[in-house]
């Protein structure tokens, strides 16, 4: 039983290049003469009216599966060429090697039960937060500056910024720092802006691609 | 008399303690293990509290340099915005003009190794003119990619004139080298002028192309170099490095070999560079090279490529906008060779010896590193 009913509605967006900062993607609907529902389909293009329905009236399975089966078909037609990955496919078991006992069935828990094509959008997301981080490292003005200095002048590629060596006793401060701590106070001097606060995106962002660029150096906090 | 900073003030004073040694003729192998101890005692007793290597360095100095030929300063990288962009940089500018108008006794010519401005504007360019107007020595002076790439090299060509170009001075043929050059990456694109001044001022910017002489400079150098004898000593000014160090930073010259070759017939070559920002040495051949550091800021050593010969500099303190950062002298041996004074600010200079280099490392190695890049 376990895939047979995934709705497999969600249609991804092609993989466009990471906008930084910007909302979502808002789908405009076109509005319906009589005040009948209106439903979008999630490419931001195709919509259905559905007639004697109203919005905020109930509806039962059978009617929303037949809306989502028509605005699929629609948008099939409109990409006849497009590659369309059912997610129970993804998830098909491994080739199975010669020789070796095909192992029992695996467990199943619905949390883990992702497939390569949720893995990718994922890895998406996490660098478009990357992209962000690494857009800000790169721009004064985006930094709060008033100096024109950025942090890749003296940190190309994230160089010589050593995010794994974090929390450690930063003499100069007198205390524990964290990375965030040293960003900051790169912001305040060398930059002479205003520090960001802990929950500023722009903070995670910058940490985010910090990290990203020491992907495989071990952890090694305390380090001097 | 001008103000003079902390730095410069201590400098001198030290300068004249070793000059005073020196006069003394205390320089033999007895002499050198006095002296040592005598400026240990002096730095006990004015409570200051001296890294070993402080007094070696600088008596070893004074012993082998006793006759050099004749001495040169450099400043490089100052990389100015305009003073109301951001005044830091233009502090430290001055203070390296400080600091070579008090060498005493004066250089023979203080070379500029490039990138005067941050970003090739007219203003950047003629405040950088005015500052180097204060030096007492003859300036000689050499054009980097941040200087070239807002109008192609035009203002700073109308304030220093060709950016290539060669002069003889007591024996020794030196080249200044326009080895900033990159192949088109603009037009297609549609970059303006600005856009693309700041793709190239971006280190890590893997969209501009590498840097190269190119063939007309390679020419250029070839007819300049035709009639030079293979025993006249040859020093290359050159902003970047002319060898292959690390391509994603440009830290590279494209047609380095080229150019090398264009150099191996003579016995005795050095090419001093810029645009690193630190400590850098290397030896190809017959040819030793040496890196400036810059007034602005220090860049990291690279993840790779690093010559074998480099012995880093400490890595810089973040808290200190000086540190990492300075100016220094080549003192031209009779050899036509260099001795090579790295003088950071808030540190102990390093000299890096023409011995180190043409022994390949077996002599007079500089002081260990202490604090490595990460």
């Amino acid at each position: 039983m376990r895939l047979s009913h995934r709705l497999a509605l969600a249609v991804s967006f092609v993989a466009g290049p990471a906008l930084a900062g910007n909302d979502p993607p808002r789908h405009q609907l076109r509005s319906s003469a009589e005040g009948n529902l209106v439903v979008g389909l999630c490419d931001g293009e195709t919509s259905l009216e559905v007639k004697g329905v109203k919005p905020g009236d109930q509806m039962t399975r059978e009617q929303g599966q037949q809306i989502a089966a028509a605005l699929m078909k629609e948008w099939r037609q409109k990409h006849p060429d497009a590659e369309w990955a059912v997610a129970a496919a993804d998830s098909a078991a491994e080739t199975q090697l010669p020789g070796v006992e095909a192992p029992a069935e695996k467990q199943f828990q619905s949390y883990g039960a992702f497939t390569e094509r949720d893995r990718r959008i994922w890895q998406e997301s996490t660098d478009r937060l990357v992209a962000e981080g690494k857009r800000i490292f790169h721009d004064a003005k985006a930094l709060g500056g008033t100096n024109a200095i950025s942090c890749d002048m003296c940190h190309p590629d994230a160089s010589n910024t050593h995010p794994e060596t974090y929390p450690k006793f930063q003499v100069q401060l007198g205390r524990v720092a964290l990375l965030r701590d040293m960003i900051n106070w790169c912001i305040e001097n060398p930059v002479r802006g205003k520090p960001f606060a802990d929950d500023d995106p722009r903070l995670k962002a910058l940490e985010a691609y910090i990290l990203a660029q020491r992907k495989g150096v071990a952890l090694d906090y305390g380090k001097h | 008399m001008a103000h003079k900073s902390i730095e410069t003030k201590y400098y001198e004073e030290r300068a004249s303690f070793f000059e005073d040694l020196a006069r003394m003729g205390a320089l033999s192998r007895r002499g050198f293990l006095h002296v040592a101890g005598v400026s240990a005692g002096i730095a006990a007793a004015k409570g200051l509290i001296v890294p070993q290597s402080f007094q070696l360095i600088e008596i070893a100095q004074a012993a082998e340099t006793a006759t050099p030929g004749f001495t040169i300063a450099y400043i490089s990288d100052t990389h100015l915005y305009t003073r109301k962009v951001n005044d830091r940089f233009v502090r430290s500018a001055v203070k390296a003009v400080e600091e070579v108008n008090a060498l005493d006794p004066q250089p023979d010519f203080v070379l500029f190794g490039g990138d005067l401005a941050q970003l090739g504007r007219g203003e950047e360019l003629d405040l950088g003119a005015q500052i180097l107007k204060d030096l007492k020595a003859p300036l000689k002076m050499m054009v980097g990619e941040h200087d070239w790439f807002l109008d192609m090299g035009e203002h700073w060509r109308s304030l220093f004139g060709p950016s290539q170009y060669s002069f003889d001075h007591k024996g020794v043929h030196f080249v200044t080298l326009m080895s900033v050059q990159e192949k088109d990456f603009w037009t297609a694109r549609g970059m303006t002028p600005e856009e693309r001044m700041q793709t190239v001022a971006g280190l890590d910017n893997g969209i501009q192309s590498r840097f190269e002489v190119g063939p007309e400079g390679r020419q250029w150098l070839q007819n300049d170099l035709a009639a030079i004898d293979k025993k006249t000593p040859v020093v290359i000014f050159s902003h970047s490095p002319l060898y292959k160090y690390y391509r994603n930073w440009n830290f590279w010259t494209e047609d380095a070999d080229e150019v090398q070759a264009i150099l191996a017939k003579f016995d005795t070559v050095s090419v001093i560079h810029g645009h690193t920002h630190q400590l850098l040495v290397n030896r190809l051949g017959n040819i030793s090279f040496y890196g400036l550091l810059s007034t602005a800021w220090p860049w990291p050593y690279a993840p790779e490529g690093l010559p074998k010969l480099t012995v880093q500099m400490n890595r810089a303190d973040p808290f200190n906008a000086f540190d990492g950062c300075g100016d220094g002298q080549l003192n031209v041996l009779a050899s036509g060779m260099i001795d090579k004074v790295y003088n950071l600010w808030n540190r102990n200079p390093v000299t890096v010896r023409a011995n180190y280099l043409s022994s390949n490392g077996a002599k007079d190695r500089p002081p260990a590193t202490t604090l490595a890049s990460y």
